[in-house]
């Protein structure tokens, strides 16, 4: 066991796939020396070459096309977007190409292009540079979406990202980039798939389901609901798409109450995807509504007000005690 | 400079000119000299750089030029009348296009990969796919239709310019594998490759053409971006695309840009085999406009009437690129009456085959799609085939019950 942030895991968890993959490759702006603007890549230029640490042009859906033509020929590229806000310009080539190729050449031809995007609010930055898209990319079939929450699940998430064969998007909680923990980089491999989600907390008297930079909040309203004498079973979602909606319905069962929290705006997003699944397969396990605790159906609002958008403890608690109350 | 707006009104004088003296006018420079080889008159030019390249054509492979710009043109006729008979949804006609594209497809090497986008019929056959397959995706049967690894021609692309960067990226993948094979020192190395992006005067004007470029620029990748300058997208004149002559955009990247007549297809080929040959060379990138005329309509769906005068289309077809080079074989006495018969009767052959067989290409069966969306098994693919199986075989019983109850005479 390692501690380390969750940047220095998802750079090891790079270094490892460049050491391992002859044929891996990280493409992005500033990827090079600087390391990224967050540093995630530092160090591994020196390490691995420009080839395999490739500084590009700024051009989003140039990194994202190119990394497609080089998934064609063998290479297994891994792009780094700079922020949410401007992974768009390459979103044709993601959702009209790399999420299609597979089935439009009738299983022929693969393109495993892993694609890393920090994500989420909560650094107090400008606009463009805290929101979260994951709802947009999770509606077009043939992409994968996951999202570590942790340094263990980042270190290995990424791995496996790169040796899944189906083109990965990984979105990273920026917010938690400094977050630390342990990592077991001496595990064989990976101990979970990063497909399926983990209960993170037991509890009885409802679910709380989260997913990257709200699985700290979600534990922590949890463990204040204790205090007033209520169980709660916390599940860190870990993939968007699929979505493991048999770890959530089995919780369901088992509490009656759901809530299902996430940054992006709650309209049309993921959580409204889980509560429509969940009251199909657990309605007569309900209690009470499955309740949604997003953001507000407006562009990311300016930094100084963002406290007020972002899911926070008090809003969790708010939806546990209207669940609690049917 | 006066202002030249696009207009849909046809002043009668000048095809081509306008563009070329706007060119000079925003440019304050001449607009680059078109290579041309083979005229419409059917004689032979030369050209200090690119006779060489014509030269060493056989008279056996001017021949078969000829025929394949002849097949691909009576597959054109017979897709368009399988699409007037219902047989298919669409179809995207190549007619005006045939030197452009079976001169460039007939300069690339088995191990080059080309990146068509849909009106590239003409090379498909250059690299042997199979005509009745490429039927496919234009009869609904399936959004590719054969596997790209077997020719290295990728499948059909729609969305305009997107694959012009997947060029780029394979062939960085292209040099990436020449430095893995130096540095493994393997024996019996593989022939360098370079690699084709085809797109249009229309498609030149998306920002994955000008990313693209910058790309290929930037790392020198072994790419070879040939620009069908048919002169419309859709009904969309290529001067509300460009101002000045395509090929000059490639000066700014930094790599040869070469006009060439697109109905010309002896220059088209020596153009093409000198670029790609500069490609594999690791001298990097370089444009080639040909300068050509979508003769017919846009698809099947199109009125080219609507916006553009029949004098345009007939200054056009006097520039025929199968007219000038049949006038020069006979001229030379290369090939002759019985020679032309022949090609004639082969396309009728391929023309019959493609009709049976588009005929018999057979619809799907959903379950396909379901197989296909991911490589690796999905949980949320499998619940939605599960669903679908369950559903599917309740009707099952119903048709049965149905069939039972016809037969018994209810
Ligand atoms: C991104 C995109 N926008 C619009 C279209 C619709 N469209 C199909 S063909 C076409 C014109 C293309 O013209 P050009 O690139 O010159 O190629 P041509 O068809 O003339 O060979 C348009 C606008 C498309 N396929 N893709």
């Amino acid at each position: 066991m390692t501690t380390m942030t969750i940047a220095k895991a998802i750079n090891e968890g790079l270094r490892a796939t460049l050491a391992a993959h002859p044929k891996s490759l990280l493409m992005g702006e500033d990827i090079g020396p600087l390391g990224g603007v967050y540093r995630v890549t530092d160090g591994l230029i020196g390490e691995f070459g420009p080839d395999r640490v490739v500084d590009t042009p700024l051009a989003e859906s140039g990194i994202i096309g190119t990394a497609i033509g080089l998934a064609l020929r063998g290479y297994s590229p891994v792009c780094e977007i700079q922020f949410d806000g401007f992974v768009f310009p390459g979103f044709n080539q993601i959702t009209t190409q790399l999420a299609k190729i597979h089935s439009r050449s009738n299983g022929n031809l693969s393109v495993p292009v892993v694609i890393r995007i920090p994500y989420g609010g909560g650094i107090g930055s400008i606009e463009h540079h805290s929101e979260s898209p994951e709802a947009l990319f999770a509606h077009t079939a043939g992409l994968r979406i996951i999202t570590p929450s942790n340094p263990h699940d980042a270190y290995w998430m990424i791995q496996q990202a790169v040796e899944c064969q189906d083109p990965v998007i990984v979105f990273e909680p920026k917010r938690r980039y400094w977050l630390k923990g342990d990592v077991d980089v001496e595990a064989p491999g990976p101990s979970e798939d990063p497909f399926k989600a983990h209960v993170l907390r037991e509890g009885t008297d409802a679910t709380v389901v989260a997913y990257g930079p709200l699985v700290p909040v979600a534990l922590a309203a949890a463990n204040a609901a204790e205090e007033d004498g209520r169980s709660i079973e916390v599940i860190d979602l870990r993939s968007i798409s699929p979505i493991d909606f048999d770890t959530v319905t089995a919780s369901v069962r088992k509490t009656g109450r759901l809530i299902v929290t996430h940054e992006a705006p709650t309209f049309g997003g993921i959580g409204g995807e889980i509560a429509a699944r969940i009251s199909e397969r657990a309605f007569h396990s309900l209690e009470a509504p499955v309740i949604r605790v997003g953001g507000f159906h407006m562009p990311y609002p300016v930094a100084k007000v963002e406290e007020d958008y972002l899911p926070d403890i008090d809003r969790i608690l708010e939806a546990l005690d209207r669940a609690l109350s049917y | 400079m006066g202002t030249h707006l696009p207009s849909t009104e046809f002043d009668g004088t000048a095809v081509d000119d306008q563009r070329e003296a706007d060119a000079e006018a925003v440019m304050g420079e001449p607009a680059a000299q078109m290579v041309q080889l083979l005229g419409p008159d059917g004689k032979l030019g030369t050209d200090p750089v690119f006779s060489d390249y014509a030269d060493k054509l056989t008279p056996e492979a001017l021949r078969g030029l000829y025929a394949d710009m002849a097949a691909i043109r009576r597959f054109d006729v017979e897709a368009t009348a399988l699409q007037r008979q219902g047989q298919l949804a669409l179809w995207v006609p190549l007619t005006g296009q045939e030197a452009a594209q079976i001169g460039s497809g007939r300069a690339s090497q088995p191990q080059d990969y080309i990146f068509p986008t849909y009106r590239e019929h003409g090379v498909a056959l250059t690299r042997n796919v199979d005509l009745a397959e490429l039927l496919r995706q234009f009869r609904g049967v399936s959004n590719g239709g054969w596997n790209p690894k077997d020719t290295n021609f990728h499948l059909y692309t729609l969305v305009l310019a997107a694959q012009t960067l997947h060029a780029v990226g394979y062939a960085m993948g292209i040099q990436r594998d020449q430095k893995l094979a130096a540095a493994s020192n393997a024996a019996g190395r593989e022939p360098d490759a370079a690699v084709i992006a085809y797109f249009g005067d229309g498609a030149s004007s998306e920002g994955d053409v000008h990313e693209s470029m910058v790309f290929a620029s930037s790392y020198k990748a072994p790419v070879v971006f040939f620009c069908q300058n048919n002169h419309w997208a859709i009904s969309v004149p290529t001067n509300v695309q460009t101002r000045v002559p395509l090929s000059n955009r490639a000066k700014g990247y930094g790599f040869p840009g070469i006009r060439v007549d697109g109905n010309d297809v002896i220059a088209v080929h020596a153009v093409t085999e000198w670029a790609l040959e500069h490609a594999r060379q690791g001298k990097g990138p370089v444009l080639i406009e040909a300068f050509t005329y979508r003769v017919g309509a846009h698809t099947t769906a199109d009125d080219p009437t609507k916006y553009r005068q029949s004098a345009e289309e007939d200054a056009w077809r006097a520039k025929d690129p199968l007219a000038r080079l049949e006038k020069y074989l006979r001229a030379e006495g290369l090939a002759d009456d019985a020679y032309f018969a022949k090609v004639k009767a082969d396309g009728d052959e391929l023309a019959a085959y493609v009709r049976r067989t588009a005929h018999d290409l057979e619809n799907p069966d959903i379950r396909q799609a379901f197989a296909s969306v991911y490589r690796e098994a999905h949980p949320l693919v499998a619940e939605e085939l599960a669903w679908f199986e369950e559903y599917s075989a309740g009707f099952a019983g119903e048709e049965e019950s149905a069939g039972q109850a016809a037969k018994a005479g209810h």
